[in-house]
């Protein structure tokens, strides 16, 4: 499909991605499980979350208490020995899991259902409020996700909550973009417009019509957000932006333990590899979701997905076209693959100015 | 009727300079949401009246928001970036070296890192399906979920502390010097970027490769026998470059905010470090100078990355 100025998007691909999304909505996920690459994800981050989720009830020592001296060896009594302050290694990392997890999880959460929430609302409504809605979004987009993150948290102040919050927000805007992407051509189908012609309310047709078509969009998405919340909170916290001391955190026990690096390294080591065995489960289980439901896709499958990790890493331009649409979407990479489709439009921050803004389309 | 080429820049630098004007607008109303507000936040909720009132005066608090935000905005554009609150030296004297220490880091390992990721791509794409090749595309999968304290710490272990002690494990530059007069320390915060931007060049050249490799026109020069080495280089790369282009693109701006991980990793003092100091001291006007130079850069490599695309693309020149 070339790219056409404007509306290119709406036939015939959105057609295949709702066929598509109806079939496959409630197996996505387990279909994925089955691969082999999403057994091993899921392995992987379920052994993570398992560490974390019982540690807490098997920790020998209490994670604030003193047990030895700073920095001392591995012994029996402290297996993985004393971190800077002398407290246990083994009961910081067995109780500095849990409330990471949580907030992470909060985050995509909060990220996946505010981006949503805006793409959706932005995709259907069209007009000045698509327009108010997506400008706003490629503002946000000019701040790298960590400084944004950083700016909101050194306003708020570090409550949990707000750190939560902080990186929700965050995830939002490209989130937003990934879904009106998705959701742009959906609004312009038949059973959309029976639907109006039949009175339903705007915010009952986006709910019940537009939001359930849009689950497999959604779920890759969230996958991806998933890793991120991890690496942010994580982030944050090695930053000293998170949970304050002398609470036990993986992010932050990293840099706190990093001075005594030569004298006992598994005060480091352990929280390092659990983050990283926990995104690089994430990551894999959400790129066989990704690739389940790219499916058919076939050889473009590639491309899609390669578009998928970048939109993840940071999103595109400041102006729909600019890395999106215009550029990407033209002859060059044939509009379609990081367009339409099933993992939602806006892959690479494509076409929102082809799409809607600068479009006729047809919009009502 | 104007180039598209110049028509483009011009509409990229409109848009540019109207992100640049919200978002400074947005970063500096921020300080206005501050709970109590900038001067409490300075001074601690146990200053006195009349100290918060002299502070406030001095950061024109006492102002209109509108009246604020104007002579804020004036003083940007005329080069008078304000005082830091914490040191009491002027912003731009804080914020210049570091600026320069990151661009250095950014450059570096930006320009490092997309050649060889580039090369890398190629040569997987070359051999698609390979041993080689599903290795390659499993390593850069379980790289680009790793957070970057996590590779930076690998190295410190690796190369600086644990296992060998080849290179420093903090690259602390004295004031007044730059990253060249030593660049043993750049060492390892190049290696740590270089790690984590690379598996996402990776992908993209390998996808725009096999692409382009499936392409009719790369199988016409298979069957007149073209070399495989001038198939690769000569026929297919250039048309898979575009897409490369505009990932290259997204890394710079991805590192824009990878630094400020890398460099605290490595105590380097540039803009991500002093970002974070400035944040932990609620240094309002270092926050909001380093935030605005990010969002700068950030529009600045957009259009770079527009043009260089729109050069690369002969059919896209022409005017639609």
């Amino acid at each position: 499909m070339m790219t056409t100025p404007s509306g290119a998007r709406q036939e015939p691909a959105p057609a295949a991605a709702v066929a598509v999304a109806r079939r496959r909505r409630p197996v996505v996920l387990l279909r994925a499980a089955r691969t082999r690459r999403g057994a091993v994800g899921l392995t992987l981050a379920g052994l993570v979350v398992a560490v974390a989720a019982v540690g807490p009830f098997v920790a020998a020592h209490s994670p604030t208490a003193f047990a030895g001296l700073p920095y001392a060896r591995p012994s029996a009594h402290l297996p993985l020995g004393a971190d800077t302050l002398g407290r246990d290694v083994l009961s910081r990392v067995l109780d500095g899991g849990w409330v990471l997890l949580i907030m992470a999880a909060a985050a995509t959460a909060a990220g996946v259902a505010l981006g949503t929430m805006a793409g959706v609302t932005a995709a259907y409504l069209r007009g000045v409020a698509e327009n108010a809605i997506m400008r706003s979004v490629d503002v946000i987009l000019a701040f790298p996700q960590l400084v944004f993150a950083l700016l909101l948290v050194s306003l708020a102040g570090p409550k949990l909550w707000l750190i939560v919050l902080a990186v929700g927000i965050s995830h939002a805007p490209q989130v937003a973009r990934v879904i009106h992407g998705a959701a742009v051509g959906l609004a312009e189908r038949p059973f959309i417009k029976a639907k109006e012609l039949n009175g339903v309310r705007p915010v009952r047709i986006m709910l019940t019509e537009i939001l359930p078509n849009l689950v497999t969009p959604i779920v890759v998405e969230a996958g991806l957000r998933l890793t991120f919340s991890i690496v942010v909170m994580a982030g944050l916290s090695f930053l000293g932006f998170g949970q304050p001391p002398p609470a036990p955190n993986w992010g932050y026990m990293i840099s706190e333990n990093r001075l005594g690096l030569a004298l006992n390294p598994w005060g480091v080591v352990v929280p390092a590899a659990l983050i990283a065995l926990l995104t690089i489960g994430t990551n894999t289980f959400g790129d066989a979701v990704a690739r389940v439901s790219i499916g058919a896709a076939g050889r473009r499958s590639e491309l899609a997905l390669a578009g998928a990790a970048i939109g993840a890493v940071a999103s595109a331009g400041e102006d729909g076209e600019a890395l999106g649409g215009d550029v990407l979407g033209g002859g060059v990479l044939d509009g379609d693959v990081l367009g339409g489709g099933v993992l939602g439009g806006d892959v690479l921050g494509g076409g929102v100015l082809d799409g809607g803004v600068l479009g006729d389309g047809g919009a009502p | 009727m104007p180039g598209p080429l110049a028509r483009l820049v011009g509409t990229r630098l409109a848009l540019g300079s109207v992100t640049l004007a919200v978002v400074s607008a947005l970063v500096f109303w921020a300080t206005e949401v501050l709970p109590g507000n900038a001067a409490y936040a300075v001074l601690g909720h146990n200053a006195s009246p009349a100290e918060v009132r002299s502070l406030e005066i001095q950061l024109h608090l006492n102002r209109g928001i509108i009246d604020q935000y104007g002579s804020w905005a004036g003083g940007l554009l005329t080069g008078h970036l304000g005082t830091s609150l914490a040191d009491g030296v002027s912003v731009w004297s804080l914020v210049e070296p570091r600026l320069v220490n990151s661009a250095v880091l950014a450059v570096v390992s930006g320009l490092i890192g997309s050649v060889l990721a580039v090369l890398l791509g190629v040569a997987a794409a070359a051999r698609k399906d390979s041993r080689l090749d599903d290795g390659m595309s499993g390593v850069a999968l379980a790289i680009t979920a790793l957070p970057e304290f996590v590779v930076a710490i690998a190295l410190v272990i690796l190369l600086s502390t644990v296992i060998w002690h080849l290179f420093p494990g903090v690259s602390v530059l004295t004031p007044g010097t730059y990253p060249w007069d030593a660049p043993s320390l750049l060492v390892l915060p190049v290696a740590s970027l270089v790690i984590i931007i690379v598996p996402y060049i990776f992908r993209m050249t390998r996808a725009a490769m096999i692409e382009a490799l499936e392409s009719e026109y790369c199988e016409m020069a298979r069957l007149k026998g073209v070399p495989r080495r001038r198939l690769l280089l000569w026929h297919a790369l250039p048309n898979a470059l575009p897409p490369i282009v505009q990932v290259i693109a997204l890394t710079f701006l991805y590192l824009a905010g990878g630094i400020v991980i890398v460099e605290n990793a490595f105590a380097y003092p540039g803009i991500g470090q002093g970002l974070v100091n400035a944040v932990s001291a609620r240094d309002i006007p270092v926050i909001q100078v380093i935030v605005l130079s990010l969002a700068a850069f950030y529009v600045v490599v957009n259009i770079v990355a527009d043009v260089i695309v729109l050069l690369l693309s002969p059919h896209r020149r022409v005017a639609r």
